[in-house]
This record gives structure tokens, C-alpha cells and sequence, in this order.
């Protein structure tokens, strides 16, 4: 049975070594969230209703649901957190979704796109992701009207909304060639051109902190799954003792 | 009526009215199962725990999802947000499906191991093919509900294909959809068929599949009838009634079953992507195709034979090819010994054929088309063939060894 086994294993590898091989992207850094570091969520979420919920919604969230997972109390988050209006001009109630103040046909006019809903972003396109797309906008003269372009999302309709912050950096590029044969040119770095009000480093963490909330927003209950979930197992290694005990009691009589 | 020896109380009241004893005693307390079970004998109850768990959460989520084109993606995340316990509700559902076809597919890999199907069981065998059938269609439906990317253009792809029967193609994915494209009509109806039409007529075929079973009885792993041998009461001197023993046994099974199901309910979830995809965390959007469109993972397989060859009719034949064979199973083998442990090793040597295919199939369909990738797509597509041709051609003069007159 093993000789089968290891064969079976040999005859399956070569399918198993085609990996990504996909196009390059720059920034290309992994990130680490803390759960447990609240904080850095807080300071995400705030970055968040600054910069992103004007044009973005995240409106499969509630804003008194992050303030209870947060630990933001109610009246900080209406002060703090909620800065978009209802239908009549009123200020959105902390039980509201997060819906954006911006109409669709609006958005659609400003940015020949409407804004995708947020609220499920770390889940679709991964925590990496938005921790390199968020710091790869880089000076692109030729994109009329945002002046930016992006190392890890090409051509993306979305302006350099954080620019204030990171200020405005121009790529570094090397001309690389691939398995083909082919010469191109790929970014490996960016310079500084214009500062922002932050440095590289408090940028990053700013970034951090923003993906941290997004990752939080896209599986609010992910802290608590997980902590059911310890629980469920604990008591099911003890059942599978009783099971098992249970077993061979009635099974010592079959012989 | 049967004759019962406490007639009195409530049960005897029941029992006058209504066989309750009978039928506890002839499905499981006076049921004689082999006492040789073997862990491929878990797969059995394990599927129908799933079914159960299947059935109890999908009745909690048709409480509050809404089976609407405009508001069903959004009503899949005010399950996971505002309903109580709604995320543990949906991820068991979520998950429950995968578990479903591990658990069944390697049921199915027992009843090949062991001549499951042979004489006299092929009616069984024939019956849980049919539930593999409609699970199959539940799944596909069940999918299209949260109403994702994947969803939504899976869905498309896999419609499409009955566009390539010659004729009357089109008519019928448009009679299919209820729509020139996938949509509100589609979504409807697919709901009805997941909530409603499929699971009754999986709860037929699973009560068929162990009335037929409990006739015959349940073969195992020697391959050996247990109904040959009996002792003076008619009792089979290798069986033991299936409850207390296997309700005990099967119970250790549940439980280390439901260990590795929670492991992935609440630690992995999305399963790196394969039990939920990635894109299906962005709303339908009919204007917009993904990079790359993948079958949930159960499906791959199938899907991979299918763009092995390069015509679609032929593949879409092909795909279909690939199920219809499972069902002529017990004809395919004309061999008389059941389990692989008396078989040749010719047999053994097909069976690891079939296995590295399929696993290969999967692993191939979920993933972008390349050149190198259709060439073994093809290669395994010829091995998964090649395994109930080579069946049938070694089974009728198969050398095999002596099989026992009693179980081990």
C-alpha cells in the first residue's frame, strides 16, 4: 500500500510545481495584523471615515457595530467617526449602515466608476494586497486629471486620495528579462519627490492601521469564531475520550 | 401486525398503532452488520450527518436570506453581521457543502475498493449514484445564492455548456436561466429547486439507498456474504447488530469527524480559497467577467475534462461521459471477487490510476488553462477513462486470490 502511495504522490508532483509565475507588482510587502490590537484598529477606522467613506460605503456595516467591536463608545464615534449625512441633511445615526454620502450617478461622473463598497475588500482581494496598493501610487503625468498612476493596480480610475499624508513619489525602474526573452521595465522602488504632512515610516503605519480596520471590517465576528471555535474543540477532544471509552466497552465482547 | 412481547405502556399503544419497534429492530437493533468494519465504513453514517447538518442550517439561513438579485449578496452579509450566530449558521452550510462530497467521494472510493456495487448491491450502488446526481445539482444551485462573482459567472460557464447540444442548445439554457443572461428569473428559481425540489428528492433516494442496503444487507471489507454463514437462529455468525455496536462505532467517527469540521469552520473558513472563493466577496456584476473563473473544487475534476478537449461538444460529452460510467459500474466489472484484498494486482494498479487521475483532474481545473496544463489535464482525462476500460477488459479472466468463506 505505501509503494502505491509514494508513486501516486511522484505521478501528482510535476502538476504541483506551476505556481504563480503572475505579472510583477510593486510594492510587494506582506503585512501582520494584530487582533488584538484594538488600537490600531481605531486609528484605522478613523483614517477610514476621513478619507475613504466619502466616495467608498461599507454598507454591509453598522457604525455603532465598529464602535462596539472597537470599543469606541457611542457618542465618540457619532463625533469622531461619522462625518456623512442621511437623504435630508441630517447627520447619518451611529445605527445606520455605512453608506457613503456620494449618489452612484455622481461618482459615476467624477470618476467614470462608482467607488466599489469597501466593507469586504480584505476578503476579496487579500490584506497584502491593500497594504501594497495603498502605498504604490506614484507621480504619472500621463493620466489626465490624477496625475498618479499605481504599482500594483495599473491604470486604476481611483486618485491618490492619501497624498496629503504620503506626498508624491516617483518609481524607480529596472529593465529585467523574463523566461521569453523579453526586455521590460519594472519598478523596484520609489523616491520621494513631493513630502507629505507624514513620514515613510508613520505613513506605513498609518497604512497598517487602515488595513488592520478593513480586515477587521470584512469578518467582524472573525475574533469571535475563533474563540467559539477553541471552545467546540475542547469539548469535543473530551467527547472523543467518552466516545472511544464508550466504544470499547460495548466492543469487548465481538471478537 | 407483529407480535410484541411488552405490549403495554406507551410503546406497546404506539407499536399497536404504528410498527416503531419493528422498524427500530429490523434498521438497527437487530440489523447484522459485518463485525470487520473498517475506517472506509464511516463515510456512510458521516454523509448522512452532513445531510442532517445541511438541512438544519439551510432552514435557519431561508429565514433570513432573500432570494432576490438586488438584495440577496446583501442579505448573505446581514446573516454574517446581524444574525445572531448568523456567521456560524452560514459557514456550517458553507463548509457542510465541501464536507459533503469528501465525505461522499470517499464513500464512493469504498464501494470501488470494495465491490460495494457487485452482485447482489447494484441497485445500491445505482441509487447513491443518483444522490451523488442531485447533490450535485444541489451544490451547483446552492452556489449561485450568495450571489458573488463566482457565483454568478460559474453559473454562467457551466449553463452555457448545454448550449453546445446541437439543436436545441440555446432553447434550453434559455429555458434553463428564464433569461437571455443569469439573473433575478435564474436566481428565483434556483433557490426554489436548492430550498425545496432537490432536497426531497435527495431524502427519496437516501431512503431508497438503505432500504435497498438493509435487504441485502452490507457488504465489507473481505468481500465475504455474511448471509452464507448463520447460526441456529438466522443470525450471520460474522454480524453484529448494528446498534449498540456500530451506533457506538460510528459515534467515535462523528466525533473525529466534526473535530476536523470545526477546525475549518472556525479557523479556515474560506478554506485558503477553495471552500469560499476569493471572488465571490465582491457582488454579481454582469458587466463584469473575472480574471479567472473556477468551479468550487468538487467540481474541478469534471470541469478539467471538459477543457481537456478541444471541442465543446465533445467535451461537454466527455464531462458527462464521466459521470454516466460510474453509474454502469457493476456491469463495467464482471469480475466475481469484490474486495481489492482478493483482487489482482492488475486491478490495484488501475484503481491507483483512477486516483492520481481524479486528484490530478481536480487540482488542473481549478486552476488557468496552459498548455502544459491541458496536456496532463489529458493525460489524466485518458487515465480516469482508462480505469473503467482496463476494469472491464482485466476483470473477465481476473487471476485473483482465494477468497475466505468468513470474515478476518
Amino acid at each position: 500500500m505505501s509503494k502505491v502511495l509514494i508513486i501516486v504522490a511522484g505521478l501528482l508532483l510535476p502538476t504541483l510545481g506551476w505556481g504563480a509565475g503572475d505579472g510583477h507588482t510593486f510594492p510587494d510587502d506582506k503585512i501582520e495584523i494584530d487582533w488584538d490590537d484594538k488600537a490600531a484598529m481605531q486609528r484605522g477606522a478613523r483614517t477610514f471615515t476621513n478619507y475613504c467613506l466619502s466616495c467608498h460605503s461599507a454598507a454591509y456595516s453598522r457604525f455603532n457595530r465598529v464602535g462596539e467591536d472597537l470599543g469606541i463608545p457611542d457618542d465618540l464615534v457619532r463625533e469622531n467617526l461619522i462625518f456623512t449625512t442621511d437623504v435630508n441633511g441630517h447627520k447619518t445615526k451611529v445605527g445606520e449602515l455605512m453608506k457613503t454620502t456620494m449618489t452612484p450617478v455622481y461618482a459615476e461622473q467624477a470618476f467614470g466608476i462608482v467607488p466599489p463598497d469597501l466593507s469586504l475588500v480584505a476578503r476579496s482581494r487579500g490584506v497584502d494586497w491593500l497594504y501594497n496598493y495603498l502605498r504604490g501610487f506614484y507621480i504619472d503625468d500621463t493620466r489626465e486629471g490624477l496625475g498618479v498612476n499605481n504599482g500594483v493596480f495599473q491604470n486604476v480610475a481611483m486618485p491618490h486620495v492619501l497624498a496629503e499624508l504620503q506626498g508624491l513619489q516617483q518609481p524607480k525602474y529596472k529593465s529585467v528579462t523574463d523566461s521569453h526573452g523579453n526586455e521590460s521595465e519594472v519598478i523596484v522602488g520609489f523616491e520621494i519627490i513631493k513630502p507629505g504632512s507624514m513620514t515613510k515610516s508613520e505613513y506605513d503605519q498609518t497604512i497598517h492601521d487602515l488595513v488592520a480596520f478593513l480586515d477587521y471590517l470584512a469578518e467582524p465576528y472573525k475574533q469571535t469564531r475563533i474563540n467559539v471555535g477553541t471552545g467546540v474543540l475542547i469539548f469535543l477532544f473530551v467527547f472523543l475520550i467518552l466516545a472511544y471509552l464508550l466504544k470499547k466497552e460495548y466492543w469487548k465482547d465481538v471478537h | 401486525m407483529s407480535e410484541n412481547k411488552n405490549s403495554n405502556g406507551l410503546l406497546g399503544w404506539i407499536d399497536a398503532r404504528f410498527p416503531l419497534t419493528k422498524m427500530f429492530e429490523e434498521h438497527l437493533s437487530k440489523y447484522y452488520a459485518p463485525k470487520n468494519f473498517n475506517f472506509w465504513y464511516f463515510f456512510g453514517s458521516l454523509a448522512l450527518l452532513v445531510l442532517v447538518l445541511q438541512i438544519v442550517t439551510g432552514i435557519f439561513l431561508t429565514m433570513h436570506y432573500k432570494p432576490d438579485g438586488g438584495m440577496a449578496f446583501a442579505s448573505v452579509e446581514y446573516i454574517m453581521r446581524d444574525v445572531d450566530w448568523g456567521w456560524l449558521i452560514r459557514y456550517l452550510h458553507s463548509t457542510g457543502s465541501s464536507a459533503f462530497f469528501i465525505v461522499v467521494y470517499l464513500h464512493m472510493f469504498r464501494g470501488v475498493m470494495y465491490g460495494s456495487y457487485q452482485k447482489p448491491r447494484e441497485l445500491i450502488w445505482l441509487f447513491g449514484m443518483f444522490i451523488f446526481l442531485a447533490l450535485m445539482a444541489e451544490a451547483f444551485m446552492g452556489y449561485l445564492l450568495p450571489w458573488g462573482q463566482m457565483s454568478y459567472w460559474g453559473a454562467q460557464v457551466i449553463i452555457s455548456l448545454f448550449g453546445a447540444i446541437p439543436v436545441v442548445g440555446d432553447e434550453l439554457t434559455l429555458w434553463i436561466r428564464g433569461d437571455f443572461v443569469i439573473s433575478d428569473a435564474t436566481l428565483n428559481r434556483f433557490f426554489a429547486l436548492h430550498v425545496v425540489a432537490v432536497p426531497i428528492v435527495l431524502l427519496m433516494l437516501v431512503v431508497m439507498h438503505i432500504l435497498a442496503l438493509h435487504e441485502v444487507g452490507s457488504n465489507n471489507p473481505d468481500g465475504v456474504e455474511i448471509k452464507k454463514n448463520k447460526d441456529e437462529n438466522g443470525i450471520p455468525l460474522d454480524g453484529i447488530p448494528f446498534h449498540p455496536y456500530y451506533s457506538v462505532k460510528d459515534l467515535v467517527g462523528v466525533v473525529v469527524f466534526l473535530i476536523l469540521f470545526s477546525v475549518v469552520v472556525f479557523f479556515a473558513p474560506e478554506m485558503g480559497g477553495y471552500f469560499l472563493e476569493h471572488a465571490n466577496f465582491v457582488p454579481a456584476d454582469q458587466f463584469k467577467t473575472p480574471e479567472h473563473i473556477a468551479p468550487v473544487w468538487y467540481f474541478t475534476p469534471f470541469y478539467a475534462i471538459l477543457r481537456a478537449i478541444p471541442d465543446k461538444l465533445l467535451g461537454v460529452i466527455a464531462m458527462f461521459g464521466s459521470i454516466v460510467v460510474l453509474f454502469l459500474l457493476p456491469w463495467i466489472d464482471r469480475g466475481k471477487v469484490k474486495s481489492i484484498r482478493y483482487r489482482s494486482s492488475a486491478f490495484k494498479w488501475l484503481l491507483a490510476m483512477l486516483v492520481i487521475s481524479f486528484i490530478g483532474l481536480g487540482y488542473l481545473g481549478a486552476l488557468p488553462l496552459t498548455d502544459n496544463r491541458t496536456l496532463f489535464a489529458r493525460v489524466y482525462s485518458i487515465g480516469y477513462f482508462g480505469f473503467f476500460v482496463g476494469l472491464w477488459w482485466i476483470s473477465k479472466n481476473e487471476v485473483t486470490k482465494p477468497v475466505p468463506e468468513r470474515v478476518r
